[in-house]
């Protein structure tokens, strides 16, 4: 019994990671071109009417003050987990892990820099 | 066991066939009405309209049957957007050259492709787990949730001119929608679509009550405004 309800718990805890790994470039077309922009500017087709601006990932100064944990907890945990906007939603049910530390990466590639 | 399954198969096919050959002909040219919904982003980039195949368990049979006789955009910038940028001087916009204005149907037409349409039921296990209680939200309390509490406007219109263009609009959601579907989506996008752009908000039941009641709310006062 105990086997089996380890199973389950395993099986739901894998649920995203079942699905086939997405490129970080995809994920990045797919879910933050929206509102970050397809240069990765911060100028996507949602900002119009936003209060705040979404994160210009090109910017090596801003995106130099955060490490890749607190990248990670933003787009896993959304943009009020790192005491940022709302309008960064999580992205927990659509990315696994290992997607998400990808696009850290992809985010250290767009704004040439590392942290520190 | 095999055969049997095969004529099984057959049998269907033909049925449906015979009842739905629109669906089957047009309709299916743009919208998945097969099932399953995409698995990878390849194939979620490609889609030209929403998933069908599960649209009796979507949409409301009254509105299918107007709207596809008088079709007009529901998502601002297409199935998905980023098949519908392009860089202008402040940042993305809309080219709305590349989008596609749906077919608008008769209405003996409309009529039965919205019948047709209402008895594709895969998930009614989904539909069936929500229960809408009746009940009344301010209608400024759903606006600052929209606003500042959920953030739903980055992505979403909350009202004509107002709020993100990537997904569909939500003032006019509950005219076109269930509400126990609102209810299951918002709960939880990727079961209905493993690729959904729609984030999962780790909504409570409560505030998916209250999103929902707020929806129809805004729903009839788009109406009232029309």
């Amino acid at each position: 019994m105990p086997t089996k309800f380890f199973l389950l718990l395993l099986l739901a805890v894998s649920s995203v990671q079942a699905q086939a790994k997405e490129t970080p470039a995809d994920n990045y077309k797919a879910y933050c071109v929206q509102c970050h922009g397809s240069g990765g500017t911060g100028k996507g087709v949602n900002v119009r009417d936003m209060s705040v601006v979404p994160r210009d990932h090109t910017d090596a100064k801003s995106m130099s003050g955060r490490s890749d944990e607190t990248l990670f907890k933003a787009i896993k945990e959304g943009g009020t987990s790192i005491n940022k906007s709302i309008l960064m939603p999580p992205w927990s049910a659509t990315l696994s892990d290992e997607e998400i530390n990808d696009l850290v990466q992809y985010l250290r590639m767009l704004c040439k820099c590392k942290f520190g | 066991m095999k055969r049997v399954f095969i004529v099984a198969l057959l049998g269907l096919s033909a049925a449906t066939f015979a009842e739905g050959g629109m669906l089957q002909g047009n309709c299916s040219t743009c919208h998945n009405i097969k099932g399953p919904a995409a698995q990878t982003l390849n194939a979620a980039f490609e889609k030209k309209g929403p998933d069908l195949f599960y649209a009796g368990n979507k949409y409301r049979q009254e509105w299918l049957v107007s709207w596809l006789q008088k079709p007009d955009r529901i998502r601002p910038a297409g199935m998905y957007y980023g098949g519908h940028i392009k860089v202008g001087a402040k940042g993305d916009e809309i080219d709305t050259s590349t989008l596609m204005n749906h077919i608008a149907l008769s209405k003996a037409d409309a009529t039965s492709v919205a019948a047709e349409l209402m008895k594709m039921k895969p998930h009614d296990d989904l539909i069936a787990k929500e229960k809408i209680e009746p009940g009344t939200i301010s209608m400024q309390m759903g606006e600052m949730a929209f606003n500042k509490f959920l953030g739903c406007m980055a992505c979403h219109l909350i009202e004509p001119e107002y709020g993100g263009l990537s997904g569909p609009e939500l003032y006019t959601a509950a005219k076109r929608l269930q509400p126990q579907y609102m209810a299951s989506f918002i709960r939880a996008p990727q079961v209905w679509e493993p690729k959904s752009m729609m984030p999962n908000k780790n909504l409570s039941d409560a505030n998916i009550q209250k999103m929902v009641r707020y929806l129809e709310s805004l729903s009839k006062e788009a109406a009232n405004a029309n």
